[in-house]
Parts: C-alpha cells; structure tokens; sequence
C-alpha cells in the first residue's frame, strides 16, 4: 500500500461503504429495542425494586419488628420504632424506608427472618416532593397486598436456592 | 497461693478460688451460663467444663478448686467437645424465637451458641412450652425461654433477701415461678434482669422498645439517694430508652435499685415543662427564654427594691448538682440574702452550727458490710438507700448485730438484732438509756449537762444488749437516716447518737435523704455557711422550714415541688400562692405549681445536663449529659448563669460546668470529709405526752418528681397509697377499724383516709406518708395530728 492505494480507496468510498455494510446488517437484524413504556423488558424473579411488606394469609402483618433489616441497611435507610401491640405481641409502630437512600442492594430481604420485606419488581415510581419517597409502613403494606400474588410466585420460584 | 497452668500459662491463684476465678483474673474466657461472680456456685449449667490433668471427665470450672501444680486445657479438643454437647442439650428446649426476644444482640445464650455450639441441631422432637408469668409491672417474663441456671432464684436468696423466686419440677419439667402467683416486691428486683443470661426475664418498661445495638451508652449517676450509685443511661435518637447498672466495687458493686432502674420512664413524662412560661393577669402564656429571664431579673430587682433583699428565699432540690447550687447560693448571697437551703424536710435545725462541713457516712459504703455491729436510728435504710441496706445485709449475713432504735418496726430483709420502737420522743429517751448503759460499761465522765438528766432514765435489757453490741464490736457504726432527720428531735438525737458512737469507739454517720445533700453543704446552699462552711455575713438566716413559717414576699425555687416536698406542706402552698414572686425553675410542672408560680422556667433533670454529685462518702462524681435538653429546656446552671449576667454580678461568666465544680473544688482544697458533732445537750427527756404523732415517711417511690412521674415504679407493691397506718390500741382508742375512713386534720387542713390497722407502728404515732398528693393538703409531715372517725 502506497500513496496510490490511498488515493483509489477514497475516490471510490470503499471505506464508507464497509460501515454502511455494518448498518445494513442491523437494518435487517431483530430489533433490540424495545418502545418503553408500551414494551418491557422481561425481569429476573428476583429482580429488587420497590420494598413492600407482606401479610399472613389471614391478613396479620408478617413483621415482629426484630430490626434486622434496620441494623444490616448499609445506606441506613430504614427507621423502626416499635412497642407491645394491644395483644402483647411484638409490632412496629413506625416502619419507614427511605427510597432516597436506599441502594436496592436486598440485604433487607435477605435479614429478614419472616420474609415481611421484600423488593418487588416494581421499579416505575415517583414522588412529587422527597418527602413522598420515605415510604411509611401502611405504604408499604398496601404495595404488599396488591402485588402478594406474584410476590409469593417469585419466592416460590427462588426458593429451591435458597 | 497455688500455682496453676491454664492453656500452658502459668497463673498464680487464691488458695480456694475456683479454676473459673483464676481463669478470669488471667483473662483467659471460659463460656459460662449459671456462674456469677456475685452469687454461690450452683454448677447446673455444665458449660464451663473444661480438661483437667488426671481428671478421667471433664470438670466444671466453677466448681472445681484449684490446687497447686493444677493442669488445665480450657480449648483442647475434649473441653471443646464436652462444651459443644452441653450447648446442643441447652438448645433442645430453647426456643429459636431470637426476633422477637428483647434480649436478642445481648444475649448470652445467642453469644456462645456461636461461639462453642454446632450449626445444627439433631434435636427433631417438640420443644417444651412453659406459661409466662405476671411477677410485677418491672419484669417481663417468657420461661419457655429459661436455661434453668437459677441465677435469679440465688439472687434471690443471697442478695434481695427475699425468697421470691423459686424453681419447681426436675430435669425438662422444671419450671421458675414465685411461690403463689404474686408479684417480685424486693427494692433491688430489676437486677435478675441484668442476671438472666438469655430473655426469660426482661425490663417491662423497655419491652420490645429498642435493640442493644441501637443505644449509645452515656455514664452518669444515680439522682435518688445519697449513694450516688453508677448507671449507664442507654439512648436512641436522643431519648433515654434505659438504665443500667455500671459496675463500681466501692459504690453498687454492680447492683441498682428500683428506683435508679425504672425512674428514666418519668424522663419525658407529659408533665414535663417545654418552654418558658409567664402568669400574665392569671393566664399561662409561653415565651421566648429571653423574655422570661427579662421576666425574672425585672420581678426580683423590684422586689429586691422595694422590700430588701431579706424577703427573698431559694429552695433547691437536695437532689439538683453541686453546679446547681453553687451557683444558686452565689446568685444569692450576692442579691444580698442569705436565706437559702436544700434541707427541705429537715424537722430540726438548732445543731446546725455545731455540724462539721459537710454530711458523711463516717466510713466508706464498702466498710459497712464488714462491720460487726451496726445502730441505725430513724432509719428505712432498706426502702431508703436499698444499696446501703445490701451492704448492711451483707454484714447481718456474716454475723454481725444490725440493731434499730425506729418509730415503725419497718420488715428488714436481714435479721435484726436488737431493736426498739417507740415515739420519736421516746427514741431520745432510747438513746439516752443506751449512753447511759455505755457510760456505766465504760465509766467515764458524762458530757456537761446531761448527768441530772440521765437520773431517772431507766435502762432496759434491750438498750443493755445494744450498749454491749456496740460496745464489743471491734468495728461499729451508728447511723442516723431520714426519718431521723425529718422529726423535730433530730438534734438531740443527733447529740445522743454522737455520743453513743464516741463511748462506744463507733463511728458516726449520716444517712440524709436526696443524692447530693453533702454537695449541698459543700455548694453552701444552706443558710448559715457559704461554700466549704464559710462564715457567712448576712445575719438573718431563714431556713428551709422557716421559710413558711416566716412567709417572704417572694421565692426562687429550683427542682423543688413544695407542695410534696417540703415538711409543711400546706403551708408551703398558702404562702407560695400569697408570695408576691415565685420563680419556679423545674423538669415536671403540676397544676398547683401553675397556681402559685409566676413564671417557669424549664431545666433539664440529671440526663441532659452536666454536674457532679456528692455521694454521702464525700465522693465527687461528676458525669455528662446523655442526650440533648427536651423542647426548651436548658441545663439549671446556665439559666443561674444567665441570671447572674442580668443582674450584672460579678464572677458569672462559666462556660461550662466543670469550670464551677473546679472553682469550688480549689476552694475547697482539702476538706476532710468528718464527723465531729460539737455537744449540745439535749434540753429535756421527758416524752411529750398527748396528741397522737405523725410521721410523714416519704415513700422509697415519692422521694423527687422524677420517681413520682415514673408509671411502672408507682405500679409496684412499694408505691404506698395514702392511708393512716396505726397501730390496734390507737385505733380502738380512736374508735376506728381496719378500713374506715377517718378524717385527719393537721395545720389547717383536713383530708379523708382510710384506716390501715398495722403493729409495726410505735404507740401514739400515725403513719401518713408525705409527697403524695392527697396528703398535700397536711401540716407539719413530724408533728402533731388529729385523726377522727368523723
């Protein structure tokens, strides 16, 4: 290659022409995009998006409050307060998550030994002032009993490895 | 001394001590669960079993002694394997309930379960269950979870003194639980919290509250009693969660009382004053701190204006820091009144000149439980200093003869050896049958006047057996505590008790009530000396109980609740509310307060301010805050330090606390803690004969506002209700039964009480007890009272 190899492989594009090779392949190719919101991408059973808490089937909170999910937290972004319930048992008065902080790294899920939180796999949510992003514990609650059905499917499908 | 080989070290033991002792003072960790160092050895827990030499099984380590050229293997693989068993067998039938146990993060069981036990346990079968009991509002109780170590059933018997806790059943089917269902009353209960070493008993109050982890320990001193017990207050975001015992071999050793443990619940109770509030033409209105010293320093400089500065008092909590008062004394004195004290319901001030600089017990706390005889005169020490009360357990344990000269035969937890009962009167005439019993063992000299008195003063077997107790002790102590204090014969009982202990060779000590009443002779927050017992230069003097007496035209009150806390009480509230100014600086505000005061100013109580307590040892103990001031309120010392400021005084300008304790620490230098008492004889031994007596007992939960506002505490068998204890020959000369309500009239003012029939009380007397509101509306808690079917 010289100066005239040079000079023929710009008159005639061969260069230009090599890239165009590479879009036209993908021009024909499966589409990899998808049109969001329209279309998702499909999510591992044990995807960790927004927390919520889960119930017993005959509708008692799940959580007795024993904090490990506030001590084990790395961004600190749990607050527990907690007191003997009316009946004596141990509950929490306050449960707040604030999604500000959180790192979605599911050590709570994993610290919990009632599994009463857990991360869905909801991750499109908003808050019109930070405030709205500290979620509460009745918050929290009602992620719960809207998503229980397919919270329990994905424990169940995740169980064999644990 | 033996020398032992633990893990190839050498170690030098006690002749005597365990292998466990020697193991520990090495530093050397052996896992154990029913072994406390305080308590006897019951080796039920099998955990510390360790590899003895020549030893064919492995050996308890607690209960094995140790004996020279002794080989011991705390980790060979046969210790280990002997200690990973018993661990397995102690898990069997303990619950995996770790979540939602309070003692999960500090739990023994937890701790050496990972330590020595195995991952998993080969126990399939059903674990036992055993029903909870309800033993009190301070314990909470889940004994499914129990190791059966038995440390709370010893605590019991070898430290309360009260065998409340027991177990029943063997092997799986024993079970701890008190003899009937009742509840645990003993004034030192909460301790079998810090002793059981998994969640079977647990703090009521703090259930479910908090986690260990969470709490951010801060030390500080018990503001109770004169001991000046050390504590761990434990908070979370800025609110005392709990109360712990700090271990101090010379003070608690590591007990607490009750009242030490529980009283933090009080801390925040709804009473509690958040902001600085002014009277404006009768109605409360809340301000800016600026405003509400403005406030002050305008209402005293007129009042001080117009009147003099004579006809201003100030009354300190015997409870408040030595910070506190000092700067209360110097805001004082240098307003030009002298008229200040923290004597609140002293019955009797005419020895006061005669008193050395400052309370003391006359030895240290430790010293108490290795005397061989030991008088205390008007004295609970029991309900009144439960710490004091141990060691002197402690002492009855090992043999030595506690005796009492009381007015109430009060239940002690230890055998008593000699005691007499009688009328605050007759308790003078007691003591000095016991001098004069003593004068003629020792036959020296009476000291001036009292020979003529002594003359027809009959000497019984029981002041004989006392005199010679005391006497053949090789170490003695004659205690004076706080009902001796309250009655009006304090000085000659004080003037005889001086000399009992001196022919005696005992020494003399004093037991008052609050925790810092020493700091507050040494502060000078009593009227007639300044700081360290200076002579003071103003010439009126108006104590505590003269106050009332004399009404002045206005008041500076500091944690002071008058009303409960001074020795008359409706006195105190007619001329509060007459007074022309009352400044109440004060944590908890009461609906009386509210009528008298005219304007209130938030303090801080013990666990959010700096200062320094005096323990009745003549121990300094200063200690930092544990949080930050609720709402408004500030620290007592900076407020007076303010004060001092507005009223443009010299020598007011602290920083901090330390520089006030350190400014009367250098002037004071080097005063020796004493117990020379000048002798005044007492004027007349006759017993006052007439009128039936009260006796105001302050109950061990009524001593200061914080224990009043402490629900569990007012929950337990301890919190007295108002009643009229008497005796059944008072009661039938009355006229009344068990359960009438009589009317008890005293200084103006008049109640309804039901009537408790109880022979411990001395003839003639009637037990009302003091700082409960519904004996607010009494006169003089010593003194004459009229009780009444109707």
């Amino acid at each position: 290659m010289n100066a005239l190899g040079r000079f023929f492989k710009s008159l005639f594009l061969l260069e230009l022409l090599r890239g165009l090779r590479l879009t036209g392949r993908y021009m024909l190719d499966k589409k990899v995009t998808i049109i969001y919101p329209e279309e998702k991408t499909p999510q591992s059973p044990r995807f960790r998006g927004l927390h919520a808490q889960r119930r017993y089937p005959n509708g008692e909170e799940r959580c007795i409050a024993c904090k490990l999910c506030e001590a084990v937290c790395p961004a600190m972004a749990i607050t527990i307060e907690a007191e003997p319930r009316e009946d004596g048992s141990r509950r929490t008065s306050r449960y707040e998550i604030d999604l500000t902080k959180c790192i979605f790294c599911g050590f709570c899920e994993e610290s919990c030994p009632v599994d009463a939180i857990v991360e869905t796999r909801v991750f499109e949510y908003f808050g019109d002032k930070r405030s709205d992003l500290v979620k509460s514990k009745e918050e929290l609650l009602a992620v719960g009993d809207r998503l229980e059905a397919q919270i329990a499917a994905d424990r169940a499908l995740d169980a064999p490895y644990r | 001394m033996a020398d032992i080989e633990i893990n190839g070290k050498t170690i030098k033991a006690r002749d005597g001590a365990m292998v466990i002792e020697a193991a520990d003072e090495a530093g050397i960790t052996i896992p154990r669960f029913c072994y406390h160092e305080k308590l006897s050895v019951a080796a039920s827990c099998r955990m510390c079993l360790v590899e003895v030499e020549k030893a064919p099984k492995p050996l308890p380590a607690c209960a094995t002694p140790v004996t020279d050229g002794m080989k011991v293997w705390t980790n060979s693989p046969k210790a280990l394997a002997a200690q990973k068993n018993v661990m397995e067998f102690l898990l069997i039938n303990h619950p995996l309930d770790c979540p939602i146990c309070d003692q999960g993060g500090e739990c023994d069981l937890q701790d050496i379960a990972v330590g020595y036990g195995s991952d998993v346990s080969r126990f399939a079968e059903i674990k036992r269950v055993v029903k909870s009991k309800d033993i009190g509002p301070l314990i909470a109780t889940d004994f499914t979870r129990c190791i059966h170590c038995t440390r709370c059933v010893r605590f019991g018997q070898e430290i309360a003194g009260i065998r409340e806790l027991g177990a029943t059943g063997r092997g799986e089917y024993m079970e701890i639980g008190t003899y009937v269902e009742k509840s645990v009353s003993s004034e030192l209960s909460g301790n079998i919290i810090d002793l059981c070493p998994v969640g079977a008993l647990t703090s009521k109050p703090f259930r479910f509250t908090a986690r260990s982890w969470e709490l951010t320990d801060s030390a500080t001193v018990a503001p109770h009693d004169c001991v000046g017990s050390n504590l761990t207050l434990q908070s979370r975001r800025n609110k005392v969660m709990r109360s712990l015992p700090r271990s101090n071999e010379a003070i608690n050793e590591t007990w607490i009382s009750d009242r030490d443990r529980f009283s933090y619940v009080g801390l925040n109770d709804k009473e509690r004053l958040r902001t600085p509030m002014i009277k404006v033409e009768g109605e409360w209105r809340e301000i800016d701190w600026n405003s509400a010293l403005e406030q002050v320093s305008k209402g005293v400089r007129k009042l001080v204006d117009a009147h003099g500065a004579d006809q201003l008092g100030a009354l300190i909590s015997p409870s408040a820091t030595l910070e506190e008062m000092y700067l209360l004394q110097k805001l004082m004195r240098a307003l030009g009144s002298a008229n200040i004290d923290h004597r609140l319901r002293q019955g009797d001030f005419s020895d006061q000149d005669l008193l050395p600089p400052f309370p003391w017990l006359g030895q240290g706390i430790e010293e108490l439980e290795k005397v061989d005889a030991a008088l205390l005169i008007g004295s609970n020490v029991r309900k009144d200093q439960p710490i004091i009360g141990h060691r002197l357990r402690k002492a009855a344990v090992g043999g030595a003869n506690i005796m009492f000269v009381n007015p109430v035969d009060f239940p002690f937890n230890f055998p008593v050896a000699e005691k007499l009962i009688g009328h605050p009167a007759q308790m003078v005439r007691m003591l000095a049958a016991i001098a004069k019993a003593l004068l003629d063992i020792t036959g020296e000299e009476a000291p001036e006047g009292l020979t003529p008195l002594l003359e027809n003063i009959p000497v019984g077997d029981t002041e004989l057996a006392i005199a010679g107790h005391l006497k053949a002790a090789e170490s003695a102590a004659v205690l004076l505590g706080v009902l001796a204090h309250g009655s009006q014969q304090l000085s000659s009982l004080r003037a005889l008790a001086v000399l009992i202990a001196k022919l005696s060779g005992a020494r003399f000590g004093l037991l008052p009530e609050g925790s810092n009443s020493s700091g507050g002779w040494l502060a000078g927050a009593i009227p007639h000396r300044g700081p360290v017992g200076q002579k003071t230069p103003v010439t009126s003097l108006v104590n505590a109980s003269a106050m009332f007496e004399h009404p002045l035209r206005g008041y500076l009150l500091v944690g002071v609740e008058p009303e409960l806390d001074s020795s008359h009480p409706v006195a105190a509230t007619k001329v509060l509310e007459e007074a022309g100014f009352v400044v109440s600086l004060t944590s908890f505000v009461s609906d009386t307060m509210k009528q008298y005061a005219d304007v209130l100013l938030p303090i801080s109580p013990f666990s959010e301010t700096s200062g320094t307590f005096v323990n009745i040892e003549g121990h300094w103990q200063s200690f930092a805050g544990a949080v930050a001031p609720l709402g408004d309120s500030r620290p007592a010392w900076k407020v007076l330090r303010v004060l001092g400021n507005l009223f443009d005084l010299q020598g007011f300008e602290y920083t901090s606390s330390e520089q006030v304790r350190d400014e009367l620490k250098a002037s004071c230098g080097q005063v020796e803690p004493s117990a020379e008492v000048g002798w005044r004889c007492p004027s007349d031994l006759n017993t006052a004969a007439g009128s039936l007596y009260r006796l105001g007992e302050v109950p061990i939960y009524a001593t200061d506002a914080l224990v009043r506002r402490s629900g569990p505490l007012q929950e337990t068998e301890d919190a007295v209700v108002a009643a009229v204890r008497i005796n059944e020959s008072v009661a039938t000369s009355l006229g009344l039964i068990e359960g009438d309500i009589a009317q008890v009239t005293q200084g103006g003012g008049s109640v309804w009480l039901p009537v408790v029939i109880d022979e411990r009380v001395a003839d003639g007397c009637a037990v009302i007890p003091a700082a409960l509101p519904e004996t607010a509306e009494l006169g003089a808690i010593y003194g004459p009272v009229d009780v009444s079917k109707n």
